[in-house]
């Protein structure tokens, strides 16, 4: 789990990343010299790899939103992480209140995030995509609403970090060696359990193809008789929506302020421009290529260099794919 | 004659379609070449590869006995390659007069002093027609002025080679004329000129020769007359 | 014909502009050695920091319509070469400011050389990861301070007497000024030509002959250039940096919103939208929380982009014609 310096200056030791806490535990089990039959240094490594494949799973729930959005309706949604921020405190709001499980909390917040990605991007539309000119403009506009969303929840709850209450967060299984902490993997199977979802949504059903065809042909759509327009509202809602799932998954995982979207930001996009702009099964695997890396290096290094890392994923694979996209679309 | 364009072996290929498959093809200097072919059959390909927008695969292109391949488009401008784009792309933001003088800055071979640009993009504009609308915006223009303004802005590069990338689509038969007689004074002035065009109408007014492709090959390069009565041509056309 | 006058020749010959700008700048030195308040010597510095930003940001973001989400790390960068040269070596001002150009005119061209090819969207994402990128290498940089920061010492009497402050203000004077000179020539040379065509539509522009990589390249080591220079006398001025205070998210806003809001197709526009914008900011810093302070310039933004894209000379030109 990455962690800006701000953050663990914050947050108590315990409440910290995986990739510390295994430290410290292996620390203390190097100490006491237990015996468990595996080569420390192995083990150390296994355990990161293993934290990383949980944490790539969450990164992916966050980056499914992008790959919607920006892979497949090509709108540069710069503020979705933002939305996953105020979908963990919606989240927190639930589950302070009535008590109620985070996951189901993130669930009764879908049609609300679907509704307001739908107003979202009827903005969008009239504003920028219709006039034609939404390169310059339409990247400010969602600039200005990543910015006004993070103050707009400084002020209504405050720059505390917020935390959720659930059966799944402490407890840790551990099988051989392994450590398997559940407020990590709960995330991890919710989130694949929601991307394999919209994977179905979007190959069987008739609104899922339309939405995979307007991102290939927007003037074949017209020709089938389906309104592009309304097809993109929809997508964009839905792309919208899974913030609502990721932010549960997030507050679950780590203490939450309204300013750690931007964290995300640059990790979110390397993965979907990595993955390959709106595959699912590229960002999957971005996800866990990226997770598994930032995991590894916290063990070996420091935490601290994480939010590096999303950056020297994103800058050769955009020189390398310069190529290919300038083809495409110059 | 050498040949002013000298296509030869061009091959592109999209993943596992293939665009355009081992085309040759020469023009000489002066000549009025027409290029036919159904939608699809690459002749937007050809363009792109030849001005150098897309790169191609194989073969080799030479202008004047420059090779040309590895160079990036504006290059290709600045040695005499000026194309129009099929739909009018003008820089909208700027003025009809300022959308010539940015191929007048660019593309020239020497540079030209303020007064000189103007002088140079005004007699261009009264050629097409356009001077009284100098101080205007691209957007305020009617169809058929965008249509010269995108020919008059690839004329200011002060081309060798003009590829007319269907210049007519959506025009009346009047404005249609207009363009071909516009092109034939081009013509007149010493400019190659290749037109792609679907109205055949325009094509045999205008062509020399004609060249037709069919699925990324060319299956007909002649006189205009036996190119239409090719029966490979004709079979692509009418159906079987 | 100036109402017909395309918004990128205002009119008013070179000759004149230079005489103004150097009016500009005379009048506003001779001011301040009248002013005893060090008070009108800071706000003046922050008011002259922000032209510096938006006018280096417009002319990337503007002229060719790539949008610098970077502007945080350029500047922090500015500032900590400043800081750390300043350690090492104890350079005078003046070198520190060329030293910060330098190294962000660098970071510019490595940045436009990677991702300029693209469309302009993964050049604005890749300068947003830029910025989280250098806060992780700052904070991890203990020389200058690392995540707790570091003291500057800045000295207490000018090279010019007068006060430090004063001093740094007369300093963030010349860089404004200098910046819109630049701005302006960049503008209305064949360059200038060459970015609204590439702003415009970037396959016209290059099959009209503009080499569009190198162009957007050099207008990026310049704009990151200008966006360091802005940065190196930061140290001096806070005499306490840290990495929050460098890396400043609502100096990454501000220096989109200004430009947006004041108009990115000429020169004038980010001047005005700077001098306007940390104006109401500075004002509204007394009577409201800082909070409601950003969210108000968000919200600003938001209504230039959405309501006047042209901004507030588009508003002008507009009602004239």
């Amino acid at each position: 789990m990455p962690i800006s310096a701000s953050f663990r200056r914050a947050i108590p030791a315990a409440s910290c990343s995986p990739a510390v806490v295994d430290k410290r535990s292996r620390g203390k089990r190097a100490w006491k010299g237990k015996p468990n039959g595996m080569d420390p240094l192995l083990e150390l490594l296994l355990n990161a790899v293993v934290a990383g494949l949980l944490l790539g799973a969450f990164y992916a729930a966050v980056a499914v939103g992008i790959a919607i959005a920006f892979g497949m309706l090509d709108i540069p949604n710069l503020a979705h992480p933002a939305f996953v921020v105020m979908g963990a405190f919606a989240v927190w709001l639930l589950n302070d209140a009535f008590g109620l499980d985070p996951i189901l909390a993130g669930i009764l917040c879908l049609p609300p995030f679907f509704l307001l990605g739908v107003l979202l991007y009827q903005a969008y539309y009239a504003c920028f995509e219709s006039r034609g000119d939404n390169a310059l403009q339409g990247l400010a506009f969602f600039f200005g609403i990543l910015f006004v969303t993070e103050v707009v929840l400084i002020l209504v709850i405050g720059a505390d970090y917020r935390t959720v209450a659930a059966p799944y967060i402490g407890p840790n299984w551990r099988i051989g060696g392994i450590d398997l902490p559940l407020r990590m993997l709960v995330p991890a199977l919710v989130s694949l359990l929601m991307i394999g979802g919209l994977h179905l949504l979007l190959t069987r059903s008739f609104i899922g193809r339309a939405i995979l065809a307007v991102s290939q042909d927007p003037l074949a759509l017209q020709l089938m008789g389906a309104s592009p327009v309304r097809t993109k509202r929809l997508a964009f809602g839905l792309s919208i929506a899974t913030a609502a799932i990721a932010g549960a998954l997030l507050i679950i995982i780590q203490p939450v302020e309204p300013s750690i979207g931007r964290e995300f930001i640059g990790r979110a996009f390397a993965v979907v421009v990595l993955g390959g702009m709106g595959s699912f099964v590229g960002m999957l695997m971005a996800a866990m290529v990226l997770g598994v890396t930032e995991s590894l290096v916290a063990t070996l290094f420091s935490p601290s260099w994480a939010p590096a890392i999303a950056f020297g994923f994103l800058l050769p694979t955009l020189a390398i794919r310069a190529g290919g996209l300038m083809g495409r679309k110059l | 004659m050498a040949a002013l364009l000298d296509v030869q072996g061009l091959g592109k290929r999209f993943g596992g379609f293939t665009a355009l498959a081992d085309i040759d093809l020469q023009v000489a200097a002066g000549e009025r070449l027409g290029l036919i072919g159904p939608n699809g059959s690459g002749k937007s390909t050809f363009v792109n590869c030849i001005s150098g927008t897309l790169r191609h695969d194989s073969g080799r292109v030479t202008l004047g006995g420059q090779l040309l391949d590895a160079l990036p488009p504006h290059q290709r401008t600045r040695l005499g390659l000026a194309r129009s784009f099929q739909l009018p792309r003008p820089f909208g933001s700027l003025t009809v007069a300022e959308n010539l003088r940015v191929p007048l800055l660019y593309a020239g071979a020497t540079k030209l002093s303020d007064a000189e640009c103007r002088e140079r993009g005004m007699a261009l504009l009264g050629q097409v027609g356009l001077a009284d609308k100098a101080a205007q915006r691209p957007r305020e223009l009617t169809q058929i002025e965008q249509r010269k303004l995108e020919l008059a802005r690839a004329m200011a590069a002060g081309p060798r080679l003009l590829i007319a990338d269907e210049s007519m689509a959506g025009l009346s038969n009047a404005e249609v004329d207009e363009i071909v007689d516009l092109l034939l004074r081009l013509n007149g002035q010493g400019v190659t000129i290749i037109m792609i065009e679907h109205i055949m109408r325009a094509v045999m007014a205008f062509s020399q020769r004609l060249v037709c492709f069919v699925a990324g090959r060319k299956v007909a390069d002649g006189l205009p007359e036996e190119v239409v009565r090719n029966p490979e041509v004709e079979r692509a056309y009418l159906g079987e | 014909m100036t109402g017909d006058a395309p918004l990128s020749r205002p009119p008013m010959g070179t000759l004149a502009f230079w005489c103004w700008a150097a009016a500009f700048t005379g009048v506003v030195y001779l001011a301040g050695r009248w002013v005893t308040n060090d008070y009108v010597f800071f706000a003046g510095y922050i008011v002259l920091q922000y032209v510096l930003l938006a006018t280096a940001w417009n002319i990337l973001g503007g002229y060719a319509g790539y949008v610098n989400f970077g502007t945080a790390a350029f500047f922090a960068i500015g500032a900590y070469i400043s800081t750390a040269l300043n350690k090492w070596l104890g350079l005078p001002l003046p070198v520190l400011i060329l030293a910060g150009a330098a190294v962000c005119g660098l970071i510019g061209l490595l940045m436009g050389g990677l991702t300029l090819k693209l469309q302009g969207v993964f050049f604005s994402i890749a300068t947003l990861a830029l910025a989280i990128v250098t806060q992780a290498l700052i904070t991890n940089w203990e020389y200058v301070g690392g995540a707790a920061g570091a003291y500057v010492i800045r000295p207490s009497r000018g090279p010019l007497g007068g006060s430090y402050v004063e001093y740094l203000f007369y300093t963030m004077l010349l860089l404004a000024t200098l910046a819109v000179c630049i701005a302006r020539t960049v503008e209305r040379s064949a360059a200038g030509y060459g970015l609204a065509a590439i702003r415009d539509d970037e396959a016209a522009a290059e099959a009209a002959g503009v080499p569009t990589m190198k162009l957007k390249v050099a207008t990026t080591v310049l704009s990151g250039a200008l966006m360091g220079a802005a940065g190196a006398p930061l140290p001096f001025f806070v005499t306490y940096l840290d990495p929050p205070s460098a890396f400043n998210l609502a100096v990454a806003v501000n220096t989109i919103a200004m430009p947006l809001v004041g108009g990115t197709a000429t020169w004038i526009g980010p001047v005005i939208g700077a001098v306007l914008l940390s104006i109401v900011q500075e004002a509204a810093m007394v009577t409201i929380s800082s909070a409601v302070n950003l969210l108000l310039v968000g919200l600003i933004m938001i209504g230039f982009i959405t309501l006047a894209p042209n901004g507030i000379m588009g508003l002008l030109r507009g009602r004239r014609r």
